[in-house]
C-alpha cells in the first residue's frame, strides 16, 4: 500500500490520481497473495485425493486434442513440443469428452477456427502427455515456485466513436518453463479476455473445473468511454475494468491446470488473437447462450439426482448459504464506499467554507488558525478518498469476485447433475435395447429375426459402453470437483486473510496520517491569542 | 419516553461555548435536570443567589422552551437594551433526526440480525441522549449569559422566570404576539438593507458593519456544511456496524480456524464502529455546535447593528423634521426636544454598542480556541485509540 500513498501525494488533481493509483499496488498485492502460499502446506493434502486417477482415462481416448488451430502450426509454441516431463496429461483429459457424437455435446462458443468442432485433428504433441504419476509433485512443485508475475496496464482508446474500444497491455514476467520468454508484452481487448474465458469454460466446466469467471461487461459504461467522455467516472471505469481484467488473469493463472493450457498460453504470448466475435452481446453466439442458459435452468429443475454423497449434498449447502452471506457482505462495503466518498466530498466542502470564514474573520490570530483549519481538513479529505479506494480495490471488488466465482462454483454442481442424468438416460436407454431384445424372440418374422438380433446385439453393445463411460465421467467430475472445492476453500480463506489485514493496515495508516495531521494543527490552536 | 440528565462532568466538558460564565458567585444557575416527555422537555432551572432581590438563597423551579423564548422576546423588546447583544434564543428541542431513525429501525427490524438490531437500537439511543444534552446544554447558556451581564441580571422578567414557582403560560406570548414576531423576521431583512445603506462616520462601526455583513453569511455556510461532514461521518460507522453482522453471519457457517478469524474481524469493525461515532460525535460538539452557536449570536451582534441603524436614521429624520420646523416656524420646541432626544439614544446605542461588540469579539476568540483546541485534543485522542486497536488486532490475526 505504500506505493499508493506515494502516488496519492504527488498528483494534485483527482483525474491523473486514478491512472496511476491503484494499478501498481494492487497488481502487486495480489501477486504477494499468491506467493504468500506456504508450500509446506500443501504436500499432505493432494496425495490423498486420488489424482492418479484422472488420466487413466485419458490414454485411452484417442479423440481429438481440444487445441486450437494455430496451436497446431509448427510455428507456435516451440518450447512445449521439447519437453517431454511436461505432466500435460491434464490436456488429455481435456480431449477426452469432445466425443462428436455425444448428444448432450454443447456447442462451443469460442470462435475462429473453433477447436471442438473441428474434426480429429491429433496435433503432434498427443504423444508428448505421458502420463505421470507424479503429477501431485508436480501440482505442488509449480506452486511452490510460482514465479509469475501478470500486470494489466496501459488503457489506451481505440478508434472513435461507437466502434472505438480499450486496448490494454498484459505483461508476464515469469521463470517456468512452458513459456517461451521470461517477459512478454501483448495488447488486448476486453472481448480478448471474454474469449479466453469462453474457451477455457467450454473445455474444463464440464470436468468440474472452476473456471474463474471473466469481468463483467457493462454497456453504459463502455459508450461513455467510447462517445470520449473523458470525465472522472470512465476514468474510473477504466481503471476498475483495468484492475478486474488483471485480477482475473491472476486467477486463472493460478490454478495448475489452467496456467497450462495453450489458449491462455496463446493469450499471454501471442502477438496476434482472433478477434472473439462470439462474445458480444447481441450477437447470434451470444443469443445461444443465453438460450443455453435457459436450458440449464430448465434442466436443473427436472434433474432430480439421487444423492448418495452426503459430502456434495453438504457442500451444495454451504456454497448457497456463503452465497447469500458474500452479498450481503458486498452491499455493506458497497455502502462503505459510498460513504466514505462522501465523507471526502463533505470534508473538501467544509475545509473551502472554512477557509472563506478564515478570510472573513478580523482578529488574526483566530484567521490564521481557521485557515490553518482549512489546510488541515483539505489533507483529510484527500486522507478518506485514499480510504475509500482501499475499501474498494481491497475489499469491495474482492467480494465482488468471490460472488461470481461462487456462482461458477454451484455451475461446477450442476455439471455434475448433468454428468449423472446422461449416466441415467443411458441406462434407460440400455435397458430400453435390452427389452426390445427380448422381445424379438416374439415378435419378427423368422428371416428378419437375425438381422433385427445382430442390430439389436449392436445397439446393445454401444449402449452399454456409454453406461460405462457414463458411469466413468461422473466419477470423474465427483473426484474433480471434491479437488477443487479443496483447492477454492484453502484459496478462499487465504485470500480473505491476507486483504483483511492489508485492509486493516490501511486503516491504520489512515489514523496515523490523521493524528500527523491534528498534531501539526494543535500549536496553531493554541497559538490563538 | 422519559429520559433524564444529570451528570456535571460531561456538561462541564459542554460549556466551552461561551466561556465567561458562571464566574460570579452571586447568581449561579445550571440545568442540573430535564425530562424528556414525548415532544416536551422539561428542564429544571436550578439558582444559588446572595441577592437580596430574590426571596430565596436557593431554589429550582420547571420550565418549558416556549418559556425561554418568552423571556428571550421581552428582553428583546425592552427599550433600555437596545444598545446590548442580547443573548441568541435557545433553538427549539429537535428530536426528528433520531425520531425518523429509529421509525426506519422498526421497519427493518425484519432484514437484520438480533445483535444488530440490539446494536443499532443502542447507538440511536446514545443519538438521542446526546441530542438531549445539547439541547439542555444550550439552554443553559442562554440563561447564564443572562445571569453574568450587569445589566440583564437585574431585569425583572429574568427573576420571575427563574423564581415564579407557578406555570408561566399564562404570561406566554398569545397567539397575535407570536404572529407578530413573524413580521418581526420579515422587517430584518429589511433592516439589512437599511443598515448596508447608512453612511457610517464611525470608522469602527463601519468596519463592524462590513465585517458581521461578511462573517454571518460565511459562517452559516461553515455550520451547514460541518453538519453534512457530521453525517457523513455517522454513515460510516453506521456502515462498519453492518460490515460487522455480515462477517459474524459469515462466521456461524465456517470451519472452525476460520471462523474464529472472521470472529475477530466482525469484532474489530464493533471497535471501529465505536470509535469512529465518537469522534463524530465529539467533532459535531465542539466544532458544528461552536458554528451553530455563534451563528446565532452573530445574528444578535447585527441585530445591535440594526437597532443603531435606525436610531441613526431616527436622528437624521429628526435634524430634517427640525429644519422644517424652523423653515415653518412651527412646533420648534417639539421639534428641537424630539432631535436631543433621537441623539441621546443613538450616542447612548453608540456607546454600549462598542463596549458590547468589543468584549463580543473577546468571547468569541475565547471560545474558538478553547474548542478547536479540545476538539484537536480529542481527534488525536480517537485516532490513538484507533491505531493501537487496530494495531492489537493485526497482531492477533497475523498469529492465528
Amino acid at each position: 500500500m505504500s506505493c499508493m500513498r506515494r502516488f496519492c501525494h504527488e498528483t494534485q488533481s483527482h483525474d491523473s490520481l486514478h491512472s496511476c493509483m491503484c494499478r501498481r499496488s494492487v497488481a502487486l498485492l495480489l501477486l504477494k497473495m499468491s506467493e504468500e502460499r506456504d508450500p509446506a502446506a500443501l504436500s499432505g493434502s493432494a496425495q490423498t485425493e486420488g489424482e492418479e486417477d484422472l488420466f487413466v482415462s485419458a490414454m485411452e481416448s484417442p479423440e481429438a486434442a481440444r487445441l486450437s488451430a494455430e496451436d497446431i502450426s509448427p510455428s507456435s509454441n516451440g518450447p512445449r513440443d521439447d519437453d517431454p516431463d511436461d505432466p500435460d496429461d491434464l490436456f488429455a483429459e481435456a480431449t477426452e469428452e469432445v466425443s462428436l457424437d455425444s448428444p448432450e455435446r454443447q456447442p462451443i462458443l469460442s470462435d475462429g477456427p473453433s477447436p471442438a468442432i473441428t474434426p480429429v485433428t491429433i496435433s503432434p504433441r498427443v504423444d508428448v502427455f505421458d502420463r505421470s504419476p507424479d503429477l501431485d509433485e508436480d501440482e505442488e512443485e509449480n506452486r511452490d515456485t510460482f514465479d509469475i508475475q501478470i500486470s494489466v496496464s496501459d488503457p489506451e482508446k481505440v478508434g472513435d466513436g461507437m466502434n472505438a474500444y480499450m486496448v490494454y497491455k498484459v505483461m508476464t514476467k515469469t521463470s517456468l518453463s512452458i513459456f517461451s520468454r521470461d517477459e512478454v508484452c501483448v495488447k488486448r481487448r476486453f472481448s480478448d479476455f471474454l474469449g479466453l474465458h469462453s474457451k477455457l469454460a467450454s473445455k474444463y466446466m464440464h470436468m468440474g473445473y472452476i473456471v474463474p469467471p471473466a469481468p463483467e461487461k457493462s454497456i453504459v459504461g463502455m459508450t461513455k468511454v467510447k462517445v470520449g467522455k473523458e470525465d472522472l467516472s470512465s476514468v474510473e471505469f477504466v481503471e476498475k475494468r483495468r484492475s478486474a481484467l488483471e485480477r482475473y488473469l491472476l486467477r486463472t493463472v493460478k490454478h495448475p491446470a489452467l496456467l497450462k493450457d495453450p489458449d491462455v498460453l496463446q493469450f499471454l504470448e501471442s502477438s496476434e488473437l482472433p478477434r472473439a466475435v462470439s462474445t458480444q452481446a447481441l450477437s447470434g453466439a451470444g443469443i445461444l447462450r443465453m438460450v443455453n442458459k435457459a436450458a440449464d435452468a430448465v434442466n436443473k429443475m427436472t434433474i432430480k439426482m439421487n444423492e448418495s454423497d452426503a459430502w456434495f449434498e453438504e457442500k451444495q449447502q454451504q456454497f448457497e448459504n456463503l452465497d447469500v452471506q458474500l452479498r450481503k457482505l458486498h452491499a455493506s462495503v458497497e455502502s462503505l464506499v459510498c460513504h466514505r466518498k462522501e465523507l471526502s466530498v463533505n470534508t473538501a466542502s467544509f475545509a473551502k467554507s472554512a477557509a472563506m470564514l478564515g478570510n472573513s474573520e478580523d482578529h488574526t490570530a483566530l484567521s490564521r488558525a481557521l485557515s490553518q483549519l482549512a489546510e488541515v481538513e483539505e489533507k483529510i479529505d484527500q486522507l478518506h478518498q485514499d480510504q475509500s479506494y482501499a475499501d474498494f480495490y481491497l475489499i469491495s471488488e474482492l467480494l465482488g469476485d468471490y460472488v461470481r466465482l461462487i456462482t461458477a462454483v454451484k455451475g461446477v454442481f450442476d455439471q455434475r447433475m448433468k454428468a449423472w442424468a446422461k449416466w441415467q438416460d443411458a441406462q434407460v436407454m440400455l435397458q430400453r435395447k435390452r427389452e426390445a431384445e427380448a422381445k424379438l424372440q416374439y415378435a419378427s418374422k423368422p428371416d428378419k429375426l437375425q438381422q433385427a438380433t445382430d442390430e439389436i446385439r449392436e445397439e446393445i453393445e454401444e449402449w452399454e459402453g456409454k453406461v460405462q463411460q457414463g458411469e466413468r465421467d461422473f466419477e470423474q467430475i465427483s473426484k474433480n470437483i471434491r479437488r477443487e472445492v479443496g483447492r477454492f476453500e484453502k484459496d478462499r480463506v487465504k485470500d480473505f486473510r491476507v486483504v483483511i489485514i492489508k485492509y486493516l493496515e490501511s486503516l491504520v495508516h489512515t489514523q496515523q496520517q490523521l493524528i500527523k495531521y491534528w498534531e501539526a494543527f494543535l500549536p496553531e490552536a493554541k497559538a490563538i491569542a | 419516553n422519559m429520559t433524564s440528565i444529570s451528570e456535571d462532568s460531561d456538561k462541564e466538558k459542554m460549556r466551552s461555548v461561551s466561556v465567561d460564565l458562571n464566574n460570579d458567585a452571586s447568581l449561579v444557575i445550571d440545568i442540573p435536570d430535564a425530562l424528556c416527555e414525548r415532544d416536551k422537555v422539561k428542564f429544571t432551572v436550578h439558582t444559588k443567589t446572595t441577592l437580596s432581590s430574590f426571596q430565596k438563597p436557593e431554589f429550582s423551579v420547571p420550565r418549558q422552551h416556549e418559556d425561554f423564548i418568552w423571556l428571550h422576546d421581552t428582553i428583546v423588546e425592552t427599550e433600555e437594551y437596545a444598545g446590548f447583544i442580547i443573548p441568541p434564543a435557545p433553538p427549539k428541542p429537535d428530536f426528528e433526526g433520531p425520531r425518523e431513525k429509529m421509525h426506519k429501525l422498526g421497519e427493518g427490524e425484519s432484514s437484520m440480525t438480533k445483535e444488530e438490531y440490539a446494536k443499532m437500537k443502542q447507538e440511536l439511543e446514545a443519538e438521542y441522549l446526546a441530542v438531549f444534552k445539547k439541547t439542555v446544554q444550550v439552554h443553559e447558556v442562554f440563561l447564564q449569559r443572562l445571569s453574568s451581564h450587569p445589566m440583564f441580571r437585574k431585569d425583572r422578567n429574568f427573576q420571575i422566570f427563574l423564581e415564579y414557582d407557578q406555570d408561566l403560560s399564562v404570561r406566554r406570548k398569545n397567539a397575535k404576539e407570536m404572529f407578530g414576531g413573524f413580521f418581526k423576521n420579515m422587517v430584518k431583512s429589511a433592516d439589512e438593507v437599511l443598515i448596508s445603506g447608512v453612511k457610517e462616520v464611525d470608522e469602527f462601526f463601519e468596519q463592524e458593519k462590513n465585517f458581521l455583513l461578511d462573517y454571518s453569511i460565511k459562517i452559516k455556510d461553515a455550520t451547514a456544511k460541518a453538519e453534512k461532514m457530521t453525517r457523513s461521518h455517522k454513515n460510516v460507522a453506521d456502515d462498519y456496524n453492518h460490515i460487522s453482522g455480515a462477517l459474524n453471519n459469515t462466521a456461524a457457517d465456517n470451519n472452525t480456524a476460520f471462523k474464529k478469524h472472521l470472529e475477530k474481524c466482525a469484532e474489530v469493525f464493533e471497535k471501529l464502529r465505536k470509535v469512529e461515532d465518537r469522534m463524530a460525535s465529539d467533532q459535531e460538539l465542539k466544532l458544528t455546535e461552536l458554528l451553530r452557536y455563534y451563528t446565532r449570536d452573530i445574528q444578535a451582534a447585527k441585530d445591535l447593528l440594526y437597532r443603531r441603524a435606525r436610531a441613526l436614521a431616527d436622528y437624521e429624520n429628526s435634524n430634517k423634521a427640525l429644519d422644517k420646523a424652523r423653515l415653518k416656524g412651527k412646533d420648534v420646541a417639539q421639534a428641537e426636544e424630539n432631535q436631543k432626544q433621537c441623539l441621546q439614544k443613538f450616542d447612548k446605542l453608540s456607546e454600549s454598542g462598542k463596549k458590547e461588540l468589543t468584549s463580543f469579539k473577546a468571547r468569541r476568540v475565547v471560545a474558538f480556541r478553547k474548542n478547536l483546541i479540545e476538539m484537536t485534543e480529542l481527534e488525536i485522542k480517537h485516532a490513538k485509540n484507533s491505531v493501537s486497536l487496530l494495531q492489537g488486532s493485526i497482531e492477533i490475526l497475523k498469529s492465528n
